[in-house]
C-alpha cells in the first residue's frame, strides 16, 4: 500500500508536469517507469493478502514463526521492529491512517500504554480469547499474552547454597553485600518487577527494598541480562538477577564457552511460600484502524497455535501461555514454579511510578 | 536570483527545522511534578556526566586529531601513504560497536582479566583493573572513533597554511617545534574548534555506548522519561535542555573563528615538508598508527574472528539486501544533505543575510539530537502532513491514497537531514570561508549569474570541502540507528539494524558479522574519498 502511494505521489507529480510544461507523453512514461523503478528499489513489493506488524520484539525473535504463517497461508507479513515506545508514538502520528494492523510488544506495559492511548481494539474472537486466561489479557479484551518469561534469582553452583535464600526479601540482609549483580533501572524487566512489587508490597516496602539492593549491589549496575550472568560466573559477584531466556539462549549457544558458563548456573524460584516469582509476558493487540483485521486475527491464532507456542518454548526458552505444550529441556531443567499473581493492566499503568522509586533509590 | 536563493533557502531550512520545533514546543506546558522529581535525584547526574563526556571528547579528538595533522602535513617518512586512509578508518566503526568489542576484552569476565587472575592466582579485590564500563572508558571509546572528525578539518588547515609563515618564523628563530605551537597551531585553531565541536555534538547524542556502561546522561535521561515513565513531554523537556547546552556550545565556536578567515589563503600554501629518517621516522610512524590501531584495527580484528567462527552461510543472501539498502540510503542521503548545506552556506555567502546565519545556526543543532527524539519530531510533523493530504484528496477528489510521507525512504532522509545537516554544514561553510571575497567580486564583474559562477568557480574550489562532507554524512548515515528503527518502511532493514538488535540483546558473536560489515561498507567511500582528498588538498 505504501509502495502504491508513494508511486501514486511520482506519477501525480509527473502528470503536472507535464501539463504545466507540456512535454511529450512518451518522456513523461519514462519518466514515470524510471521512478517507479526507483521506487521499488526501497520499496518491495506486496502482495494481495496481507497483514502489517509493527513488533517491539526484535526480528530475529519473531519472523521464522511469521515466515511459517506465511507459508502456511499465503498471507504475507510486512514487518517493522523497533523499540517499543517510539513504534507506539508513530502509530499516534500517523493515526487512522496508519498501516500497522498488529502490535507486538516485549511487555505489558507497552501494551497497556498503547490501550490507554486508544490505539487498540477488541480482539473479538473467541477461538482466540478462550485459550488465554482472563491474568493474561487485558480486561477489554484488546491485548494478549503471548509468552511468560520469568525473572528469577541466579547462583553458582557449588558456590552458593540455594536453600539459604527463599526470597527476594534476603537479598537486601548483610552477608549479600557486594555481591549482587543486577542491571540499570532504565531496563523495563527492573521496572515490572519494581511495579509488581509495589502492588504486593506496597511502596514504602518496596523503596527500602530497592535501596537494600542498591546497598548491596557488586557494580554499579551496567550492560545487560547475559552480562550479570557472565559477571556473576566470572567471579564479580554471587548473586544475579535476570529472566530465564537469557539463560536458555547462553545453554543452547554456538559457543562452547558461553555454554560453560551457563552451565555453571543455578536457578532459585523465590517466593514459593508467599508471592510468587516475577513475570513479564510478550503480547500483542490489534490496532484501532487495522485494515487488515481479518488477518490479523488469523496472526494472532497462528501465534498460539501448540506448534508456535511450542516454538517459542524451544528456540527462545519463553514460557508457553498455553497448557500441555512442552518447554524445552533448558527451561524443564529450571524447574516448576510459582508465579506472582498481579494485574498486568495495573502493572504496566505503575511503570513511572516504578522508575522513580528506583531514581529515589539511587537505583542507576 | 538573490531574493529566489534566499527564500528557496529559508523554506528549506524552516522545514528541516520543523521536527525540532515540534519537539522544543513542549516546553510550553512544564510537567512541574515531573522536573521536581528530576531536580531532586537524577537531574545533576544528567548535567554533570553529559558535560564531563563532552568536554573529555572534546579534549581527547582535540590532542589526537590535530597532533596527527601535524605530522602527516609537516613530515615526510616512510608507511605516510598508508597512515593516510588507516587514520581515517576509525570513521566506519559505530560508537557502541567499538564499546561492546573492547568490553568483551576488558571486562571483568573478558580473556584479558581472566589471564591475570589465571597467571598470578588472583581473585577479585587483589589487585586493580580499569573499569573500562565508565565514564572514561566512555569517553575513550568516543575519541577512538571521533577523532577523525578534527583530524580531517585540522589536516586541510595546516596544509592551506602559506609557506611565508614558515620563512618568517625561521627568521624570527623559531625551532620547528615553536613555530608549531606558536604558529600554525593557533592558524589553525578555527578548523579544530569545529572538528572538535562536531565530535562533542556526536558525544551528546550518543546513547548506544553510555547505556551499555550504564551511564546517566542527557541522552539516557530521555530514554528513561519517555520509555520508562511513558512521558513523551518530558522527554521533549529534556531534549531541549540538551539543545540549550548545544547552543551555547555552537556560539562559542563561531566566536572562536570570528575572525578566522583573515589569515588564511592558499596562496603559497603548502608548508615545506621536511623528510624524516631511521629512527625518528620509525617513530612517527608508530605514534601515527597508534589510534588506527585501537581505534580500528583491534576491534577489527575481534570482530573479524567472531564473524568467521560463528557467522553462517544461510545469514548470506539476506546479507546482501542489506548491504544494498545501507549503501543505498546512505548514498542518497548523503547527496541530498550535503547539497543542502551548500544551498545554504551558497545563500548566506552572496546574500549576508542575518536570516540566514541564524537558520544555519539552527540547522546545525539536530546533530547533538538524540536521533530518536528527531524521530519523533518528524513522525509528528509528516503525520499532520499526511492527514492533510488526505483530508485534501478525500474533499476534492473522493479518494484517500493513505500514507504517502510515514513510513517512506524520503522520510527517512528528511530525518537525517535534520541529524546530520550540521556535519555537513561545517565542511561546506569552513571551505567557503577559506575562499576570498575578491573571488566573487571578480566572477560576478563578468555577469556570469549566480549559478554559474558557483558551478564554474565556488565548486571546483570546494571540492574537498564537498568530498569530506559527502564522507562523513555517507558514514554517519551507515551507523545511524534509532531514527532509522522507527521510521523505515516495512520489511527494510539496513547493516546498522541487523547489528543492533543482535548486539542489543547480547548476541555479540552473532551481531559481528552485520557489525563489520558497517565497516566494510563504510570503507570503500573512506578509501576512495581520501585518495580524491590526497589529490585536491595538497
Amino acid at each position: 500500500m505504501i509502495a502504491c502511494a508513494s508511486i501514486s505521489v511520482i506519477e501525480t507529480y509527473y502528470h503536472l508536469r507535464c501539463s504545466l510544461i507540456f512535454k511529450s507523453a512518451e518522456v513523461v512514461i519514462k519518466k514515470f517507469i524510471v521512478a517507479a523503478m526507483l521506487a521499488s528499489v526501497f520499496i518491495p513489493a506486496v502482495s494481495a493478502e496481507e497483514v502489517n506488524v509493527y513488533s517491539g520484539r526484535q526480528e530475529a525473535l519473531i519472523k521464522p514463526l511469521l515466515d511459517k504463517f506465511t507459508s502456511q497461508t499465503g498471507i504475507k507479513v510486512n514487518l517493522v521492529t523497533g523499540s517499543g515506545d517510539a513504534l507506539i508514538s508513530r502509530m499516534q502520528a500517523e493515526g487512522e491512517l496508519s498501516p500497522a494492523d498488529l502490535i507486538i510488544m516485549a511487555d505489558a506495559g507497552r501494551l497497556v500504554r498503547a490501550n490507554q492511548l486508544g490505539l487498540l481494539q477488541d480482539i473479538n474472537s473467541d477461538e482466540i480469547l478462550r485459550h488465554i486466561p482472563a491474568s493474561l489479557r487485558a480486561d477489554d479484551n484488546h491485548w494478549i499474552a503471548l509468552t511468560k518469561r520469568a525473572r528469577p534469582i541466579m547462583y553458582v553452583k557449588g558456590k552458593t547454597d540455594p536453600y539459604s535464600i527463599s526470597s527476594i526479601a534476603d537479598l537486601t540482609d548483610a552477608r549479600f553485600a557486594k555481591q549482587i549483580c543486577i542491571r540499570s533501572s532504565g531496563n523495563i524487566y527492573n521496572q515490572s518487577m519494581i511495579a509488581s512489587l509495589i502492588i504486593l508490597d506496597g511502596e514504602q516496602q518496596t523503596l527500602e527494598w530497592a535501596k537494600g539492593i542498591v546497598n548491596n549491589l557488586a557494580r554499579s549496575p551496567k550492560g545487560g541480562d547475559r552480562d550479570q550472568i557472565n559477571a556473576m560466573v566470572a567471579g564479580e559477584c554471587s548473586i544475579a538477577i535476570a529472566n530465564t531466556y537469557y539463560l536458555g539462549g547462553m545453554l543452547t549457544s554456538d559457543d562452547p564457552a558461553t555454554r560453560a558458563v551457563a552451565q555453571q548456573v543455578g536457578v532459585i524460584w523465590p517466593d514459593q511460600d508467599a508471592n510468587g516469582t516475577h513475570i513479564n509476558i510478550s503480547g500483542a493487540g490489534i490496532t484501532k484502524y487495522a485494515p487488515h483485521k481479518a488477518q490479523a486475527q488469523a496472526l494472532l491464532s497462528f501465534m498460539l497455535e501448540q506448534e508456535s507456542q511450542q516454538w517459542y518454548a524451544e528456540v527462545n526458552h519463553e514460557y508457553p501461555i498455553i497448557e500441555g505444550v512442552k518447554w524445552s529441556d533448558e527451561l524443564a531443567s529450571f524447574g516448576q514454579f510459582d508465579a506472582q499473581k498481579v494485574d498486568l493492566e495495573t502493572m504496566g499503568a505503575l511503570n513511572d511510578e516504578a522508575l522513580r522509586l528506583m531514581d529515589k533509590a539511587g537505583w542507576r | 536570483m538573490q531574493r529566489w536563493l534566499v527564500a528557496s533557502t529559508v523554506t528549506l531550512s524552516a522545514i528541516v527545522l520543523l521536527p525540532l520545533a515540534v519537539v522544543a514546543s513542549s516546553v510550553l506546558s512544564i510537567d512541574v511534578d515531573l522536573w521536581e522529581h528530576l531536580f531532586s535525584t537524577v537531574f545533576s547526574d544528567y548535567v554533570s556526566n553529559s558535560l564531563l563526556l563532552a568536554l573529555g571528547v572534546g579534549l581527547g579528538t582535540i590532542v589526537i586529531g590535530s597532533s596527527l595533522a601535524y605530522l602527516m602535513v609537516n613530515f615526510d617518512f616512510v608507511g605516510k601513504s598508508i597512515l593516510s586512509w588507516l587514520i581515517l578508518l576509525p570513521l566506519a566503526m559505530p560508537a557502541y560497536i567499538i564499546a561492546y568489542t573492547y568490553t568483551g576484552l576488558l571486562d571483568f569476565a573478558g580473556p584479558v582479566q581472566i589471564l591475570l587472575r589465571e597467571t598470578f592466582g588472583w581473585s577479585r579485590g587483589d589487585y586493580w583493573f580499569w573499569d573500562i564500563r565508565s565514564l572514561s572508558g566512555a569517553i575513550i571509546m568516543m575519541v577512538l572513533v571521533l577523532y577523525p572528525y578534527v583530524y580531517i578539518l585540522a589536516r586541510t588547515a595546516f596544509a592551506e597554511q602559506s609557506y611565508s609563515y614558515q620563512k618568517v618564523s625561521e627568521l624570527a628563530g623559531y625551532t620547528r617545534w615553536q613555530h608549531a605551537l606558536k604558529v600554525s597551531l593557533p592558524l589553525a585553531r578555527p578548523a579544530i574548534i569545529t572538528g572538535a565541536t562536531l565530535a562533542m555534538m556526536e558525544a551528546l547524542a550518543d546513547y548506544g555506548t553510555v547505556a551499555y556502561f550504564g551511564i546517566s546522561t542527557f541522552t539516557t535521561g530521555i530514554f528513561r522519561t519517555w520509555f520508562g515513565m511513558g512521558n513523551i513531554q518530558g522527554a521533549a523537556q529534556l531534549s531541549t535542555v540538551l539543545c540549550m547546552f548545544v547552543l551555547v556550545l555552537l556560539v562559542l565556536e563561531k566566536h572562536s573563528r570570528r575572525d578566522a578567515s583573515k589569515f588564511q589563503s592558499r596562496e603559497h600554501a603548502g608548508a615545506q615538508r621536511q623528510r624524516l629518517k631511521g629512527p625518528v621516522a620509525m617513530g612517527v610512524f608508530l605514534l601515527c598508527l597508534l589510534p588506527a590501531v585501537f581505534g580500528f584495527i583491534i576491534p577489527f580484528l575481534q570482530l573479524l574472528s567472531w564473524s568467521v567462527q560463528y557467522a553462517s552461510v544461510g545469514d548470506l543472501s539476506d546479507f546482501l539486501g542489506l548491504v544494498k539498502n545501507s549503501f543505498l540510503l546512505a548514498f542518497a542521503g548523503a547527496l541530498i544533505i550535503v547539497a543542502l548545506a551548500l544551498l545554504v552556506s551558497y545563500a548566506k555567502r552572496i546574500t549576508g543575510k542575518r536570516s540566514l546565519k541564524y537558520s544555519e545556526q539552527m540547522l546545525s543543532l539536530g546533530y547533538a539530537v538524540p536521533g530518536i527524539v528527531i524521530a519523533v519530531g518528524v513522525l509528528i510533523v509528516t503525520g499532520w502532513a499526511d492527514k492533510a493530504f488526505n483530508r485534501f484528496t478525500l474533499e476534492w477528489f473522493d479518494y484517500r491514497p493513505g500514507l504517502i510521507l510515514s513510513g517512506t525512504i524520503a522520510t527517512l532522509i528528511f530525518a537525517y537531514a535534520i541529524r546530520f545537516a550540521s556535519v555537513a554544514l561545517q565542511n561546506t561553510e569552513t571551505g567557503f570561508a577559506r575562499l576570498p571575497q575578491k573571488l566573487d567580486y571578480a566572477a560576478l564583474s563578468l555577469h556570469g549569474g549566480l549559478f554559474r559562477m558557483f558551478r564554474k568557480i565556488h565548486l571546483p574550489l570546494l571540492s574537498a570541502s564537498v568530498i569530506s562532507a559527502l564522507l562523513l554524512v555517507f558514514v554517519d548515515i551507515l551507523k545511524e540507528l534509532p531514527a532509522t528503527l522507527v521510521l523505515r518502511p516495512f520489511n527494510f532493514n539496513t547493516l546498522a539494524v541487523r547489528a543492533y538488535e543482535l548486539a542489543s540483546d547480547e548476541r555479540l558473536l552473532d551481531a559481528a558479522l552485520p557489525a563489520i560489515s558497517i565497516v566494510i561498507v563504510g570503507l570503500l567511500p573512506v578509501i576512495f574519498l581520501t585518495r580524491q582528498l590526497n589529490k585536491s588538498s595538497v
